[in-house]
């Protein structure tokens, strides 16, 4: 058995299939220019194009990969080509690792959209790169996981859509990306805290600007803790609800 | 040689017995067909043994080797064709084969090669390129074949791999099946069909309610019914007039049915025709016709497990015709 041939052709199956479809590109290009212009022309002072670089980076992520990968997994259930890849002889969690891969790596994508655009706007000088690939890395693998996550708690395409929207709603205005942390009501912040992107984009932003509050490696173990969790629960249920 | 043993194996569906602790095995390069009506509990069966399915209690073992909680290494020897088909819609027929193929961990070689082949072999060459969305019924039940046949299992779990499609189809289905046979692979078959069991298994179980309530090579099966012979005859002029002398010549007949000019009649010990024929005859009513109907798998089902055929088989799509019959 050679495991890896079915996990890049899973992987190169979704690429084509759904990362790599016409809308989903430009799905990957329109939100983070869309955003960007947003807050250029809202804001009455000049903003610093660097300054918004984190957010819009952490929110293409964000956008491109949780309802991305529960639709696309929901869709599959439904047709049922999800039970082709149950029976074949691989372990569950490498199947679970190909049917999220592909959509990491279009998060990661998708987060350097922002990045070519600010370039033309900005000089991106003393940037600490590999903190910022780092950290797109695993917010992409935590906002999959959390796709994944939503994918085995519902049964139908909109139910994917909507609960997508139930997560990523509250995380865009409580991640201190666009309200910082310190100015959100005190009884709101924990909500702040217990949500994955706040750490990643504190670390974007220190990475980008040096002004995140929370240490880094302390965002860094949080990160891996979430997208921990929430591989291990999405697993444990893809095998109480989905192998019957 | 075992090459797929079930013991004892449960199935519940929160407290509801789909399959309730079956046994059976499966013979090496034999086709086996497991026969019941909807809700039977086959797909849960084959579900099971394919490692689609939580075992609730019970065993599977392949080549001796308990796989009821880990199915990875069996499944790598088995290919599936599911009733309802689960290919890509929006990949081709081919794409769709190389990609199961690549499931299996198939190289890029082999599975264009083998591709290649099954195409040509189902007659779906000039739809290789098509996307499975646009495949007729009959066409994506012959891809999701294919797909199942890719990596060249050792065993194929085929589950009602006729319902449902025209008479054309079924019947190459039925010549696939036989040449896989004799190829040397098992094959695990479940159907509605008592006509299809009968002529492509050779060991057939029948399972009803979640239980299996006999099992046996065809042969086995119909000694069941040995010594019930029946005859139709069909005569010159009415029956009903001479029935009376008729159970007076002959009382170790029965007769099942008499209407105007044909009759059946049946008898429990061997008999020779001519007295019969001669009885007619000498009444003044000439045989037409006389056909022993040899007892078929139907019978036995019917009295093994109760079930009207019609019931069973009433959505079905396929009625091959009266097959058993002998003319004399
Ligand atoms: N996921 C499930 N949850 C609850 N009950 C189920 C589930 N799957 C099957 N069943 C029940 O288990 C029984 C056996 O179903 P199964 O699909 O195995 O029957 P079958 O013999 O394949 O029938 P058919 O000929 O219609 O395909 C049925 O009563 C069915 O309603
Ligand atoms: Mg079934």
């Amino acid at each position: 058995m050679k495991p890896w041939i079915a996990f890049s052709n899973i992987l190169m199956k979704d690429m084509r299939s759904y990362y790599l479809k016409p809308p989903n590109i430009s799905w990957g290009l329109i939100f983070p220019v869309a955003w960007t212009l947003m807050f250029f022309l809202r804001s009455p002072v000049a903003v610093e194009v660097r300054d918004l670089l984190p957010g819009v980076m952490a929110l293409s992520i964000l956008f491109g990969t949780t309802s991305m990968l529960a639709v696309t997994i929901t869709f599959e259930r439904k047709s049922r080509s999800f039970e082709r890849l149950l029976l074949a002889p691989i372990s569950l969690n490498l199947l679970m690792l190909a049917k999220t891969a592909g959509a990491i790596i279009f998060g990661v994508i998708n987060a350097f959209v922002p990045v070519i655009f600010a370039a033309f706007l900005t000089s991106l000088s003393g940037i600490n790169w590999l903190m910022v690939l780092a950290s797109v890395v695993l917010i992409a693998i935590t906002s999959t996981f959390l796709g994944l996550f939503i994918a085995v708690s519902v049964t139908q395409v909109f139910e994917a859509q909507t609960f997508s929207n139930f997560f990523r709603f509250p995380m865009l205005f409580l991640c201190g990306l666009f309200i910082p942390l310190s100015d959100l009501p005190s009884f709101i912040r924990p909500v702040s805290y217990a949500l994955p992107l706040t750490y990643g984009a504190d670390i974007l932003k220190t990475a980008v600007s040096q002004n995140g509050v929370i240490a880094v490696p302390l965002s860094f173990f949080a990160l891996v803790l979430f997208s921990g969790f929430l591989f291990a629960y999405s697993i444990y249920n893809v095998n109480r609800k989905w192998i019957l | 040689m075992k090459i797929i043993e079930a013991e004892n194996l449960k199935k519940q569906y929160n407290g509801f017995k789909a399959v309730d602790g079956v046994n059976f095995y499966i013979k090496r390069g034999e086709i086996f067909g497991l026969l019941g009506p909807n809700g039977a509990g086959k797909t849960t069966t084959i579900n099971m043994l394919t490692g689609l399915g939580h075992i609730t209690a019970g065993s599977v073992k392949l080549m001796g080797e308990d796989y009821t909680r880990n199915a990875i290494k069996a499944q790598a020897l088995m290919g599936i064709v599911p009733d309802e088909s689960n290919l890509y819609e929006e990949l081709n027929g081919r794409e769709n084969l190389l990609f199961c193929g690549a499931l299996y961990g198939m190289d890029k070689k082999q599975r264009e090669k083998r591709a290649d082949l099954l195409l040509t072999q189902f007659g779906l060459q000039e739809a290789a390129g098509k996307p499975f969305k646009a495949y007729s019924k009959g066409m994506k039940r012959k891809l999701t074949i294919a797909a199942g046949l890719i990596h060249e299992p050792e065993i194929l779990f085929l589950d009602e791999p006729t319902t449902g499609i025209d008479v054309a189809f079924a019947r190459q289905i039925r010549n696939l099946i036989k040449d896989l046979h004799k190829k040397g692979t098992t094959i695990f078959l479940t159907t509605h069909y008592i006509e299809e069991a009968e002529r492509l298994c050779e060991r057939i179980a029948f399972i009803v309610k979640g239980k299996i309530v006999r099992e046996g090579t065809v042969v086995e099966l119909m000694q069941e019914t040995q010594g019930e012979n029946i005859i139709d005859f069909t005569l010159g002029g009415d029956f009903s007039a001479i029935q009376k002398d008729f159970q007076n010549s002959f009382p170790g007949f029965k007769i099942i049915s008499g209407e105007n000019n044909s009759v059946s009649i049946q008898s429990s010990t061997s008999f020779t025709l001519l007295p019969l024929v001669k009885f007619f005859e000498e009444r003044n009513l000439p045989v037409f016709e006389a056909k022993i109907v040899r007892p078929s798998l139907e019978e036995v089902f019917v009295n093994v497990t109760g079930i009207e055929l019609q019931k069973m088989q009433n959505d079905q799509s396929i009625r091959p015709g009266p097959g058993q019959k002998g003319s004399v």
